[in-house]
């Protein structure tokens, strides 16, 4: 698909990222690059960095050292709320749903950053048929939907934003193997609609069957980092990650 | 798709412009605080018009709390700090005006701040009102200054830490207040007197006395009116959906686009706009002795209760929280002579609408028969107006108890309803008042279908 052409910058390039809490230091000196078109998924174990990465890439956290770049310009010190206005999208580790409101109302929080209402319209629209589940459940609290439901609204909601560039925190968190089956089958499907993802997982036999590269962070360092078919297939990774002998 | 239609968003306009647009509910407002004045007043006993007129206040000070309390779910113990720095601010405004230019400290308002018509033929709408309208406008701003200053560090702080800077913030306002000069009685002193030190005669620990008596049902109406009015247009808007996500989560929030420090330090200036105005009321109220313990972390207590028991982030629970609590005190000492019956109607429509719900309710196999909680809630509220009856009738005062009664209330609430009477959400929005309109919000009450797509 896309992203082929080693001409074109990434849209997504990770330099160098140092990031420290307190005195523990999260990130060591960690790059990465996710090119246009493509699901890139960030491996590791607990602990690994994993989300601290997409929290410094979103500006949760401001990184020590390094940059972020995003469609070539630098988006190191830009604060969260900016980057969805640049078509970022992030779903936070833990869902990060509005309990208290409607799911309705978490959706149209989703596309806060918009103002196009008819676009939204249809946005809202589209997600509702990739999550038929979510529709059902329009008028009920957030907060009283399933854990999986919840997952699905989580990205239902990211997709609200119509990003170009969506990064994904665990979507398969505590979730059914049926779900996560279903999870994964949505996320190639948002992607061939045209949405880059980052992807960050735990479920590294899912991850990198749906991705196209991807990284292994071991302990805030970038361990590994290849065409995901290859990693699947790499003695190491089919050790540490993927259970196989 | 139904649902489609009616969830549709609206536009995204600017803060200003939300808060303003539409006029109409403003205009019924005036109309509904003229009202008040002209028509209600003038047919009940000054005993019930003070109850009102404290009511009145207490709605601005309850409904701009919940805008922080509730909205973004910041907790601040202070909103008598500002309430008191407001009321102070506008006192002196309009206190040493009046005495620089007329010479006294007297009101000079017209049939809507409650004075007989001028003899000089004033227009009814007076150059004193304007004056308090005024003295009003610069206690909230001087308010809203320091809601700013304080909102501030709640860009760091969350939870219990606010709570402490704000509790601390009330105290500071009090003891500063306590540390003021002496009010200047005369004209000839105060014209001596350089303008710029005016502000610090306020009176100190013997309070601020001499003030002109101009509010009245008008006035305080009119700016609970126009509280509620802005409140609305804040949730209701995406604005107010913003809001709510702070308090839900700050940083899911934050990656959706909403400015989160930007919200929460104008939640907290709104708020404290407001609670200045309510101060500006109060200070200029017949009978009521302004003092450094209007800044007090008990009226700042008073104001949370309310706010608690209306449900944090509903806008009419907060109301009816505010009507409740302020009558209660009056209602425990003499139910017979008080407007009583405007808590036994609230609490009235309050148990017929739960009684509805759980009426509703009854095929969908509750826990408990349909029947017990149905003369639960009905008996609950059912047993206290006739104990309150009783006591009144047999010449008990139960005042004295007051506080263990709210603390009992707040107790049985955070057991049965830790969210509040009404949680976020307002009255209209209670399964059984849908239930009640019944058509296209019968879709709200109704239960989640079961199962679905996989
Ligand atoms: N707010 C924080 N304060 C201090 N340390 C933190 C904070 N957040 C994360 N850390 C530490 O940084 C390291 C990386 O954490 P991170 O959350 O990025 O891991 P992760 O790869 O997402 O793990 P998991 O798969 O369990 O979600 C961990 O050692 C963690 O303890
Ligand atoms: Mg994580």
């Amino acid at each position: 698909m896309a992203g082929a052409d080693p001409q074109t910058p990434p849209m997504l390039e990770v330099r160098g990222l140092d990031v420290h809490y307190g005195a523990i230091q999260a990130l060591h000196d960690l790059s990465l690059s996710v090119k246009k078109g493509q699901i890139v998924t960030l491996i590791g174990c607990n602990g690994a960095g994993k989300t601290t990465t997409l929290r410094a890439i979103s500006g949760i956290v401001r990184p020590s050292g390094g940059g972020v770049f995003y469609e070539g310009a630098s988006i190191t010190a830009a604060p969260p709320y900016r980057l969805v206005r640049m078509g970022i999208a992030h779903s936070p580790e833990g869902r990060g749903i509005f309990s208290n409101l409607s799911v309705s109302e978490n959706l149209d929080l989703g596309a806060y950053a918009r103002s196009d209402h008819d676009e939204i319209a249809r946005d809202r629209e589209r997600s509702l048929t990739l999550f038929p589940r979510v529709r059902e459940r329009l008028k009920q609290n957030a907060g009283t939907l399933s854990g999986g439901e919840q997952q699905m609204l989580a990205i239902a909601r990211a997709l609200m934003a119509r990003p170009r560039l969506l990064l994904l925190d665990e979507p398969s968190l505590g979730l059914a193997p049926q779900i996560v089956q279903t999870i994964f089958k949505i996320i190639r499907e948002i992607n061939e609609r045209g949405t880059t993802i980052l992807l960050v997982e735990q479920n590294a036999h899912m991850a990198l069957k749906v991705a196209h590269y991807a990284y292994v962070l071991e302990v805030g360092r970038i361990a590994m980092a290849d065409e995901a078919a290859v990693l699947e297939k790499s003695d190491a990774v089919r050790k540490a990650y993927l259970g196989v002998g | 798709m139904r649902s489609l239609v009616d969830s549709s968003i609206e536009l995204r306009p600017r803060l200003g412009p939300t808060i303003l647009a539409s006029l109409w509910p403003i205009v019924v407002g005036i109309a509904f605080a003229v009202a008040m004045q002209l028509f209600v007043k003038p047919n009940i006993n000054d005993y019930f018009a003070k109850q009102l007129l404290d009511i009145g206040i207490s709605i601005v000070l309850a409904v701009s709390l919940t805008m922080v309390n509730g909205f973004t779910g910041q907790f601040s113990m202070g909103h008598a700090g500002f309430m008191a720095a407001g009321g102070y601010a506008a006192g002196a405004v309009c206190y040493y005006v009046s005495l620089r230019i007329w010479g006294t400290g007297g009101a000079r308002g017209s049939i809507l701040s409650g004075m007989p018509l001028d003899p000089s033929g004033l227009p009814s709408f007076a150059v004193g009102d304007l004056l308090f309208l005024g003295s009003l406008l610069v206690g909230g701003l001087v308010s809203a200054l320091l809601g700013f200053l304080v909102g501030l560090p709640s860009l760091r702080l969350r939870g219990d830490y606010l709570a402490i800077v704000t509790l601390g913030f009330g105290e500071i306002v009090r003891v500063l207040i306590q540390q003021t000069e002496p009010v200047i009685k005369t004209a000839a002193e105060a014209a001596q007197t350089p303008v710029l030190e005016l502000p610090i005669h306020v009176g100190g620990a013997l309070g601020f006395t001499g003030l002109p008596k101009y509010t009245s049902l008008f006035w305080a109406y009119l700016v609970a009116a126009i509280t509620i009015i802005v409140a609305f247009r804040l949730k209701r808007s995406t604005f107010g959906r913003a809001f709510l996500s702070i308090r839900e989560d700050e940083i899911a929030s934050e990656v959706m686009g909403v400015n989160t420090t930007r919200f929460k330090v104008w939640a907290f200036v709104i708020a404290a706009f407001f609670a200045g105005v309510a101060g500006g009321l109060f200070a200029h109220t017949l009978g009521v002795g302004l003092s450094a313990e209007a800044a007090g972390f008990m009226k700042s207590f008073d104001v949370i209760i309310m706010v608690v028991l209306g449900g944090l982030g509903s806008i009419s629970g907060a109301t009816a929280a505010a009507i409740v609590f302020t009558l209660l005190p009056e209602v425990l000492r003499d139910p017979l002579a008080t407007p009583a019956w405007i808590v036994v109607a609230i609490l009235g429509v309050w148990a017929s609408l739960s009684g509805l719900a759980a009426w509703r309710s009854r095929e969908g196999g509750a826990e408990r028969p349909w029947v017990m909680k149905l003369a639960l809630k009905l008996l609950i509220p059912g047993a206290c107006v006739v104990a309150i009856y009783l006591a009144g009738k047999n010449g008990i005062d139960l005042s004295p108890y007051r506080m263990i009664f709210f603390a009992l209330l707040l107790i049985l609430m955070m057991i049965f309803r830790p969210e509040g009477l009404l949680g976020v959400r307002e009255i209209w929005e209670r399964e059984a008042w849908s239930w009640l309109i019944g058509g296209r919000r019968k879709a709200v009450a109704a239960s989640p279908p079961q199962g679905g797509g996989s």
